[in-house]
């Protein structure tokens, strides 16, 4: 097997990844950069989102305003150690890539223009029109290329963390093209592979959303936080589960039900506000999670409506007008006319809660790093506590510039002074890797489909993990994915060629979201309580005595995870009320 | 290869966005209809040349061709293997040909197509295998170009943002749109004829940043941009601009790349003093 030796090898060239490789190029000119993806820079999910992304940047905002939002949106789940930093590094990080060229919206003056967010109570969320997120992977990947040292390993799917002495000290990867095996002795890795919104059947996130990444790291003895706090995000076309942004909401667009009513002030994000007059922190600019959960409300009282794609809400965009969804909505315009057929400057578009964003992931502390010394992870893969119990929108794209730079520094940091690597040991590692890929060629006793597995394994988290829960469904999730992981050790691979084999990437892809979808079910069976996104119908209340606390899930082989707990950092907000409604100033 | 099983008719139970798996709530769904597929299949490993393969497959009717792949892939033939991901033509991954046309097959929509489907690999770049083409070529014209910001002028972070007018971003902010699909490459019938040729997307990205106002560096560009190789290689036929799902309009970056070009040109040879700057 080829080895490849480099200094900082890096797992996912999205946002985050790319960041992160900028950072270490720009700081170190000298240091060898491996910047490994399953696809092509630009087809990062990066790229998907859309409405913008959050830093403190007009005079009548200020740090301490975006940090409270953060934490409470969060329902103070967040470290806030981490806020801190996170929100007073976000308008460098924005500005720089204004440097680098995004292009950001302007005001008349030149000056760099914000929109409202939901959860926000100032106007600070940066955009380029309805596709910040892709206009953000962009300029990262094109300013990427006039680093010489940043060497990329295109279409390379990382397999395994190789460790030694305690450290992390590399990986194996396949070059997709060849099918051939290759590891990468490196002094550290960050992991930057996107999170796993692919277990549900329903979500904004793309095929390649795997949690890859997460679950190379949960493999490695690195444990999983939080993972049972999955983001429903309100508003996804009903037939695709493509995203329309939460700016539909920022710039005016209002939702209503079958009888026309606004719903949301009948789940305390009320008194409703003049249509077309959007206010921050309430009404439609509540938090996705407490919106996601008033349609679930709407759906058991009968009010919403029936659509050939299932029950919806309607988000009622038409009186913003053509020309200003033209100029700040252009994407949501087209997308659902032609996915859907609806015009929305003249029709309401029906939609429903989506699966969009994991809160939790690779544990990191605010410096990226994870337990595994070596080990540093950053954007939806990691959970660095940044978003809590519930992100806040426009927090996520920041979130990768923060910490991908974060994961560079702390790498430099790390690499300092270390000892050769012992390259036999790593070998060692590198053969278990190839053992593995071999048994799925040679295995004669298949006899489980992967296309069945999925199947089985994305309708028992939507039908178990979904935005309310229960101990029964929850009892009942966990050990679904318990018996779909041990039927896993039989599933067939078809194809057994070398060159380009989707069907041996999505076997390895379903082992991968099988592993986080363990962490998700055993985390949010554990959680007695409902704080943010992890809403249980058995216990309805935040629990602040008992579940004050991270979730950390550490892997067991093929026994059943150990659940344990971290503290979260309290600095200076107390546990309180999350207070969206109009009346409260 | 394990033999596939062509005309295959699956289970009609296809969600348009993940494969075989039926989201709650839709009962009885919108309309479905059969898609008949006729897909390239080429594998290095086993075959000498590339050949057809007929699929048929139930798809609803408002899907897209990317829905029906993804069934055949989920439900008929595991060894079929072409790239995707976001389902909303932004990431630019399933670039290839339907029906002779370069389309995205996530914004190929089945109510446009009657009959079989042809699918084909991208035109005008190698197979890798089956609909999936080696994009190399693509991405080193991409880094040829500089297409980053080269500021006229350097300023700290702490310095603030550079002002930008939102007349000056609508200057390039349309050629910024490019999702690097490569459907223009596949258009073209020069990069067809002569593969040196730096081509649309590239080209309108280095446009996109002379224009940006924050920028110096089109003199840097034109090293590549302005040659035989560059702009002056396009015989504006148009067929990008017509293939382009975001709209970017890459014959009219080119047109005014040439313009710019003249002009300099003019300015170094028959202004007296003209330095071409």
């Amino acid at each position: 097997m080829e080895t490849i030796t480099t200094d900082v090898a890096i797992i996912g060239a999205g946002g985050a990844g790319l960041r992160a490789a900028i950072a270490l190029a720009e700081t170190d000119p000298a240091l060898r950069i491996a910047l490994i993806s399953k696809v092509y820079p630009m087809r990062s999910h990066t790229c998907a989102a859309e409405g913008g992304a959050a830093g403190v940047i007009k005079p009548d905002d200020s740090f301490d305003f975006h940090f409270h939002d953060t934490v409470g949106g969060g329902d103070w789940l967040s470290d806030q150690d981490c806020v801190e930093y996170f929100v007073n590094e976000a308008p460098k990080e924005l500005l720089q890539l204004e440097h680098w060229g995004c292009p950001w919206n302007r005001e008349a003056d030149g000056s760099v223009a914000v929109r409202p967010f939901g959860g926000m109570k100032k106007q600070r969320t940066w955009f380029a029109a309805d596709k910040s997120g892709f206009h953000i992977l962009h300029t990262l990947f094109q300013t990427s290329l006039q680093f010489p040292s940043i060497v990329r390993y295109d279409e390379y799917f990382a397999l395994d963390l190789l460790v030694d002495d305690g450290r992390c000290q590399g990986l194996t990867a396949m070059e997709m093209r060849s099918g051939q095996l290759r590891q990468f002795h490196a002094k550290a890795v960050i992991i930057a592979g996107g999170g796993a919104g692919r277990m549900f059947p329903f979500s904004t996130n793309g095929a390649i959303k795997t949690g890859d990444g997460m679950a190379m790291a949960y493999r490695a003895g690195a444990p999983l936080k939080d993972m049972e706090f999955i983001q429903y995000h309100p508003t996804g076309l009903p037939n695709t589960g493509s995203l329309l942004t939460e700016a539909c909401r920022g710039e005016g667009g209002i939702l209503v039900n079958k009888h026309g009513r606004r719903y949301l002030q009948d789940y305390g994000m009320g008194p409703e506000t003049p249509v077309g007059q959007p206010q921050l922190k309430t009404m439609e600019l509540g938090p996705r999670d407490r919106l996601s959960q008033a349609y679930w409300h709407e759906l058991q009282k009968g009010n919403t409506v029936s659509t050939q794609w299932g029950e919806c809400v309607l988000l009622d965009m038409r009186h913003l007008g053509a020309k200003k969804i033209n100029e700040r909505l252009p994407l949501v315009h087209e997308l659902a006319e032609s996915y859907l057929g609806v015009d929305i400057v003249k029709d309401p578009v029906p939609i429903r809660p989506v699966v969009h964003y994991m809160m939790g992931g690779i544990s990191t502390n605010t410096r990226a790093a994870t337990p595994l010394p070596g080990l540093f992870a950053a954007g939806e893969c990691a959970c660095v506590s940044l978003n809590g119990a519930n992100r806040l929108g426009s927090n996520s794209l920041v979130e990768l510039l923060v910490f991908g730079r974060s994961a560079a520094l702390s790498a430099i940091e790390h690499i300092q002074g270390l000892p050769a690597a012992n390259a036999a040991a790593l070998n060692v590692g590198a053969e278990a890797t190839q053992a593995r890929i071999r048994e799925l060629f040679s295995r004669s006793d298949g006899s489980e489909s992967m296309s069945g597995l999925r199947k089985e394994m994305t309708d028992t988290m939507e039908k178990n993990v979904g935005i309310y829960r229960t101990e029964e469904g929850l009892k009942e999730g966990v050990a679904k994915i318990h018996e779909l992981r041990e039927r896993y050790r039989r599933v067939i691979l078809t194809d057994r060629t070398n060159v380009f084999n989707t069907d041996l990437f999505q076997v390895l892809e379903l082992g991968s979201m099988l592993d986080c979808a363990e962490a998700v079910t055993v985390g949010a069976l554990a959680r007695k309580e409902s704080r943010g996104a992890h809403q249980r119908l058995d216990y309805p209340d935040r629990d602040d005595t008992n579940y004050l606390r991270h979730t950390m899930v550490y892997r067991q082989g093929a026994e059943p995870p150990r659940v344990d707990y971290l503290d979260v950092v309290i600095t200076r907000s107390p546990p309180g009320v999350r207070d969206y409604s109009g009346d409260h100033k | 290869m394990p033999p596939a099983q062509p005309g295959t008719v699956s289970a009609a139970d296809a969600a348009p966005h993940g494969g075989a798996v039926a989201s709650p709530g839709r009962p009885g769904g919108s309309k479905e209809r059969t898609v008949q597929l006729e897909v390239l299949r080429y594998n290095p490993d086993t075959d000498t040349e590339a050949s057809f393969q007929r699929y048929a497959v139930v798809c609803p009717e408002e899907g897209v061709v990317l829905d029906a792949l993804n069934e055949v892939k989920a439900s008929v033939d595991p060894t079929l293997n072409y790239r995707w991901s976001c389902h909303m033509a932004v990431c630019g991954s399933c670039g290839m040909m339907i029906n002779g046309e370069p389309k995205l097959a996530c914004h190929a929509f089945l109510r446009d197509y009657a009959g079989v489907i042809r699918v084909e690999p991208l035109a005008h770049f190698p197979i890798e295998r089956d609909l999936v083409t080696a994009p190399d070529d693509f991405m080193e014209k991409l880094k040829r170009v500089k297409p980053y910001l080269i500021p006229k002028e350097s300023k700290p972070i702490d310095a603030g943002e550079y002002k930008q007018t939102p007349a000056q971003l609508m200057k390039f902010r349309q050629y910024s749109m490019c999702i690097n699909c490569m459907l223009c490459y596949a258009a073209c019938p020069e990069y067809g004829l002569t593969p040196r040729f730096i081509g649309p997307a590239a080209l309108t990205l280095a446009h996109r940043y002379n224009q940006d106002s924050r920028d110096g560096g089109r003199k840097q560009r034109q090293e590549v941009a302005a040659t035989h190789e560059g702009v002056w290689e396009c015989t504006f036929v148009g067929a990008c601009s017509e293939v382009c799902p975001a709209h970017v309009d890459p014959a009219s970056a080119l047109q005014q790349m040439k313009i710019a070009s003249s002009v300099d040109w003019i300015v170094e040879h028959l202004i007296p003093g003209g330095n071409g700057s």
